[in-house]
This record gives structure tokens, C-alpha cells and sequence, in this order.
């Protein structure tokens, strides 16, 4: 019951949006089942979200430690490029994709050592990773679009099962895992401890250095599992353009979600929601007929007012105003009682 | 010794010492003409990095100048070629509008009181978006002011071509020292990034500087913005994705603390060398691949920023054996 209290403000703005993209594209709600997969462009939505909701997971723990992660998007380009190559090399589907998975786990690794370790900024030491990464990427791909022809590989980017696209199998089973092992266990607790206060979770006993450093591993982990899907949907690895830009929408994804940017309280059910949002308006803008040029300016309207509703300022004021309102009409009252 | 100049100490020592190796492999390297190249050729990079200068000392962070200027160059183009306007009124026009830009954000970040990289980052999706809706394709510019631009330089001894742009650039280096290091303003800005309460107690305007800050960066872009266009002599809506993360790089390697508080705007100038002397490194040497900029830029990165925390560890230390 909290939990759907929780996610009300979400859902609500969920529904508003696929009724108001219906009104424009009436074809929107209307699900096929053909040759047993179900189409439509819902079922879009749930697949070509997939790589923003796979990164909100991990996006959402680490901005849960009051950190940041801009490296994801680079980290894709990475465990892409690692998971064609060695596909491409004839490795075999497996030791693929936990080479990929490892190459993400390092790069989670890396940022959280020099966060949890050295002490660095979490928004400046992911973005050393984020500067290098697509060289790093460019130097496994020699530059090149590297392709591969392998079936089991491309079924995890664009293959069906039990009617829905894998993709959405994928995102959907990662963000209900995370949330239920983050609930149904002490870890979603020691995490918010660490991101409201650090030292003093520290000091009641918390691993915060061990645990600050799993939080990005995952979170590396989600940015290789969204790298696979893109690069097999595409069946290869582009080095320049995989995630690019994917940081932002994760972001954007946890604080839609509700999840405040410094950190405590979270909700990975509320930033898959929130992903669900922002591809919901991709798709609908581009379904609307209206130029995709307008995707930008609304995410960024979309920013400013979450921003407004988040800000600390605004939201003592707000309280400053509603108890000096209240206290004047109880004073009004008490002064109408007595006469 | 002073220890907030040991950074600028180490940029420099780096970029002789780079010089050096470079100019040993090839001779040529210390030809006025590929001095007059390097300048020329990181002049937009150049002028946004004195914004992001100021920025980062006042410790925030300007993540909207890539899509300013790309913005900036769309706008000229399009400007230009819809009406009769002459150039200069476009500049002025376009400069007055990216510094409200920025003035705009700098009010939200004070206002809100929300980290500087989230309200930036809006401005970087609105800046970008506006830029789509003007044009998707890139737009030539083909007035002959433009020309006139574009072929004015300064012919140095050797026959290196010290270009317009270059200039303008080491003209805006030159300002940002003068407004950093010498004005009111300046000293303000050094206070707030050394720690807002302190600043505040100091009497400094805390929401009167932030917004000047975010509007000199936004003049900045702007102004890089038109540095571009002359230099590519097109605006182009997906131009300069992710410059301001190489414009973040030059400031810290230039040996500006990025929590902001130390850091000398001559050394931003360096930096924004250092990077463009791997890049021509990279061009003499013909087998190593473009790509390797980027590692090597960030592998920098790491070494600026490793530094600055373990000087920072080193003052405080000192600091702490005093009391």
C-alpha cells in the first residue's frame, strides 16, 4: 500500500501521458497478437526503454549514496564494444557476455574505488571514466562499426519470448530483482544511511566504503547488461554513438521517479516508471507526427519542474507560507471564539 | 613556497616538458606556423574554457556551453541567411541573448538552491532542442563579412599565420585574467567557491555573483559560438557535442581545483594547449589513431585531479600541525 502511495505521482503522470499521446495517435493503446508476440506501440515503449530503465536501476542506487554515475553511457560504448569483439572472435555466446559483464563490473569498480577510497567527487571521478571511455571503446572496435553475425546474440536485442520483446524481459526482471533484494533485505536501508550521512553511518557500523564501492559495480554492471541489448538489437558495436547522451536520461529517469538528487530515500520501481516516461514521450512525439527537434526542449521543461518541486528553497517557503497562513486563521478563529 | 600555485607550477612543467619530446621527434613542431595553428584551431575551446574558468572557481560547474555553441552558430546562420542584417548586429544580438542564458540559470541555481550540474544540464537539453528546431541540417554562411573574417591574420617571422580567432582568443584570456585576478568581482567569485557561509559572512552577494558568474559563461559560449562559425564557416546544430567536458578537462589541467576556491586563469590557457599539442602530436606522428586524444586527455585528468587532492591533504595537514 505505501509502495502504490509511493508511485502514485508517477503512475498518475504515466496515465496522463499515454492518454494524451492516444488523442494525438489514437493507434496508440491498440495491441496485435501476431504469429504469438504481441505488437504495438506500447510493446515499443516497453523495448526501446529498455537500455534508459537498465541504467535507472543502477542510477538510482548510486544517486541513493548522494552520488552520481556520468560514466554509463560510455561504459555501454565499452561492454558492447567487448561483447562484439569476442563474439565476433568466435568466443561463443557465454564467454561473451561475461566478458562484457566484467569489463562493466571493472569500470564500476574503478569509479567506486576512487570514490569510496581516494575520496574524490563522485560527479568528477565518473567523468574521467566518461572522458576516456569511447577511446578506450574506439581502441576495442579499431574505430570501425564492428559486426557480428550471430543469432542467440542478436535474440537478446530483438528476439520475443512469451510474447514480449526480450529487452523488456531483460529490464524488467533486473529492476524487480534489485528492488526486491534492496527491500527484502537490510541493503536498500544501509544504502540510504549511506547517501543521508556517510560518516555517521560509518560510525554505526556500517561497510559504508564496501558497500559505496558494490553500489557502483551494479551500477557498471546495468551499463554492460544495456550495453548488450544495444549493441545486439543493432547486431554491432558502434563506439561513437552507443549511449551516447544515455547518462542524461538515466538521470533524468531516477528524478522523475521522485528520487531525490541528494541522496537518502529511493525507489528503483519509481525510476523504472520514470524511464518508462521518457520513452514514452520519445515514442509519442515521433508517433504525433511532431518533429523529434521538440524531444529536447520538453525533457528540458520537464528538468525545470521537477527541479522546482525538489528544491529545498522553494519547499521551506512553501512551508514557511502555508504555517504563517494557518497560524493567522487560527488566530482569526480563536479571536471570532472569544468575542 | 606557495602550495595553490604548485598545480599551475606542474601544468606548465607538463607542457614544456610534452613540448620538449614532441620537439626532439619533430623539429618542426616549434615552427610558428604550428604555433599559429594551435592557437587558431583551439580558440572556440580556448574562450570557453575562461568561462568555465570562473565557473568552476565560484565551485559550479557549466555543463550547457557544448549546446550554447552550437546553438550560437545555428543562430548566426540562420539569422543571416533569413534576413539583411549585417554580422555585427547578429554577434551583438546573439551575445545579449546567451548572456541572459546564462544569467537565467545562475538565478535558478541560487534560487532553487539545486546543484549547479542538474539546472545546467536542463540548459544543455534546451540549448540543443533550441538549436534543432532552427535547423537539423547544417547551414552554410556565405557572407562576405564572414570572408573577411575568416582571411584576417598576422603574418609572424617563420611564416606562421597568427589568425583573428587566435587572437580574439588570447585577448578574452587576457580579460578573464584581469576580471579573476583583479576586480571586486573576481575576489567575490574566490570566496564563494572556498565555501558559501564564509563568502556570505564575508558580505559577499552570494546570489547577485552566481548569477554574474553563469552570465560571463554564458557570454563566453556565446562568443565561442561565433569564434566557430568563423572557423568552420557553417552553424551546425550537432557541432561541438561534449565540448564542455573537454572545456572541464582544460580548467583541470590547468590546475583549477574543481571544488573551486583556487586556481589562476593563465594556467586554464595552458591546459587548453596541453590538449591541442596532443592532438597535433598525435597528426606528426600519422600511425597513432585520434582516439587516443581522448585516453590520453584522461589519463591527465586523473594525474590533475590525484594531485590537487593529495595538495589539499598536504595544506590541511599543515594547516592542523599549526592548531
Amino acid at each position: 500500500m505505501s509502495l502504490l502511495k509511493r508511485i502514485a505521482p508517477q503512475l498518475i503522470a504515466l496515465a496522463l501521458l499515454v492518454a494524451l499521446v492516444t488523442v494525438f495517435y489514437p493507434g496508440f493503446l491498440k495491441l496485435d497478437l501476431s504469429g504469438g508476440r504481441l505488437v504495438g506501440p506500447m510493446i515499443d515503449v516497453l523495448k526501446r526503454g529498455a537500455p534508459v530503465a537498465l541504467l535507472a536501476v543502477g542510477m538510482t542506487l548510486v544517486i541513493a549514496t548522494r552520488g552520481i554515475d556520468l560514466s554509463v553511457g560510455t561504459t555501454m560504448a565499452i561492454c558492447g564494444a567487448v561483447a562484439a569483439w569476442a563474439v565476433a572472435g568466435g568466443w561463443g555466446l557465454v564467454p561473451a557476455l561475461l566478458l562484457a559483464l566484467a569489463a562493466g563490473a571493472l569500470a564500476g569498480l574503478w569509479n567506486g574505488l576512487l570514490v569510496a577510497v581516494v575520496g574524490i567527487q563522485p560527479f568528477v571521478a565518473t567523468l574521467i571514466l566518461m572522458t576516456m571511455g569511447r577511446g578506450i571503446a574506439q581502441l576495442i572496435t579499431e574505430g570501425r562499426i564492428l559486426t557480428f553475425n550471430h543469432a542467440g546474440f542478436a535474440f537478446l536485442g530483438s528476439g520475443t519470448l512469451l510474447g514480449l520483446p526480450v529487452p523488456a524481459w531483460l529490464w524488467l526482471a533486473c529492476g524487480l530483482g534489485m528492488a526486491a533484494l534492496m527491500r527484502r533485505t537490510a541493503l536498500g536501508l544501509l544504502v540510504e544511511a549511506i547517501g543521508i550521512n556517510r560518516r555517521a553511518s560509518a560510525l554505526a557500523g556500517v561497510n559504508a566504503t564496501v558497500l559505496l564501492i558494490a553500489v557502483y559495480v551494479v551500477s557498471g554492471l546495468c551499463a554492460a547488461l544495456a550495453g548488450i541489448v544495444v549493441t545486439a538489437d543493432i547486431r554491432g558495436a558502434d563506439a561513437n554513438n552507443a549511449g551516447l547522451w544515455l547518462e542524461l536520461d538515466a538521470i533524468l529517469a531516477v528524478v522523475i521517479g521522485g528520487n531525490s538528487l541528494l541522496g537518502g530515500r529511493f525507489s528503483i520501481i519509481a525510476s523504472l516508471l520514470g524511464a518508462l516516461i521518457i520513452q514514452t514521450i520519445d515514442t509519442g512525439i515521433l508517433l504525433a507526427g511532431f518533429p523529434s527537434e521538440y524531444n529536447l526542449v520538453i525533457k528540458a521543461g520537464l528538468v525545470l519542474v521537477i527541479l522546482v518541486l525538489q528544491s529545498p528553497r522553494i519547499a521551506g517557503e512553501w512551508r514557511l507560507w502555508r504555517d504563517s497562513h494557518r497560524a493567522s486563521r487560527e488566530a482569526r478563529a480563536a479571536q471570532r471564539s472569544r468575542t | 613556497m606557495n602550495t595553490r600555485a604548485l598545480p599551475l607550477y606542474a601544468t606548465v612543467v607538463i607542457f614544456l616538458l610534452a613540448y620538449l619530446l614532441c620537439w626532439l621527434q619533430f623539429p618542426n613542431i616549434l615552427s610558428t606556423r604550428v604555433i599559429g595553428n594551435l592557437l587558431t584551431d583551439n580558440a572556440y575551446l580556448g574562450i570557453v574554457a575562461v568561462g568555465m574558468t570562473l565557473v568552476i572557481l565560484s565551485g559550479g560547474i557549466d555543463l550547457s556551453v557544448g549546446s550554447v555553441i552550437a546553438f550560437s552558430g545555428v543562430f548566426i546562420a540562420v539569422i543571416l541567411r533569413e534576413t539583411s542584417l549585417h554580422p555585427l548586429v547578429v554577434f551583438a544580438l546573439l551575445l545579449a541573448l546567451t548572456t541572459a542564458f546564462g544569467a537565467a540559470m545562475g538565478f535558478l541555481i541560487d534560487r532553487l538552491a539545486m546543484p549547479a550540474f542538474i539546472v545546467t544540464l536542463a540548459g544543455m537539453f534546451l540549448a540543443r532542442g533550441a538549436a534543432y528546431m532552427l535547423s537539423i541540417d547544417s547551414v552554410p554562411i556565405a557572407h562576405p563579412f564572414y570572408k573577411t573574417l575568416q582571411s584576417a591574420y598576422w603574418l609572424m617571422p617563420g611564416k606562421g599565420r597568427l589568425a583573428l580567432i587566435g587572437v580574439v582568443m588570447l585577448l578574452t584570456v587576457l580579460a578573464g585574467m584581469v576580471v579573476a585576478h583583479k576586480t571586486r568581482f573576481g575576489a567575490s567569485v574566490y570566496a564563494l567557491g572556498g565555501g558559501e557561509a564564509t563568502a556570505r559572512l564575508m558580505g559577499v552577494r552570494q546570489g547577485r555573483t552566481t548569477m554574474l558568474v553563469y552570465a560571463f559563461s554564458g557570454l563566453m559560449a556565446g562568443l565561442s559560438g561565433i569564434v566557430f562559425s568563423v572557423y568552420t564557416g557553417s552553424g551546425y546544430s550537432l557541432a561541438t557535442v561534449g565540448t564542455e567536458l573537454t572545456a572541464i578537462a582544460a580548467v583541470v589541467i590547468g590546475g583549477t581545483l574543481l571544488t573551486g576556491g583556487a586556481g589562476y586563469m593563465f594556467g586554464t590557457l595552458v591546459g587548453v594547449l596541453t590538449m591541442g599539442l596532443i592532438q597535433t602530436y598525435i597528426v606528426f606522428d600519422g600511425t597513432l589513431s585520434s582516439w587516443w586524444t581522448k585516453i590520453v586527455i584522461g589519463v591527465l585528468l586523473l594525474v590533475f585531479i590525484l594531485l590537487q587532492k593529495g595538495l589539499l591533504k598536504l595544506s590541511r595537514d599543515r594547516l592542523g600541525g599549526q592548531g
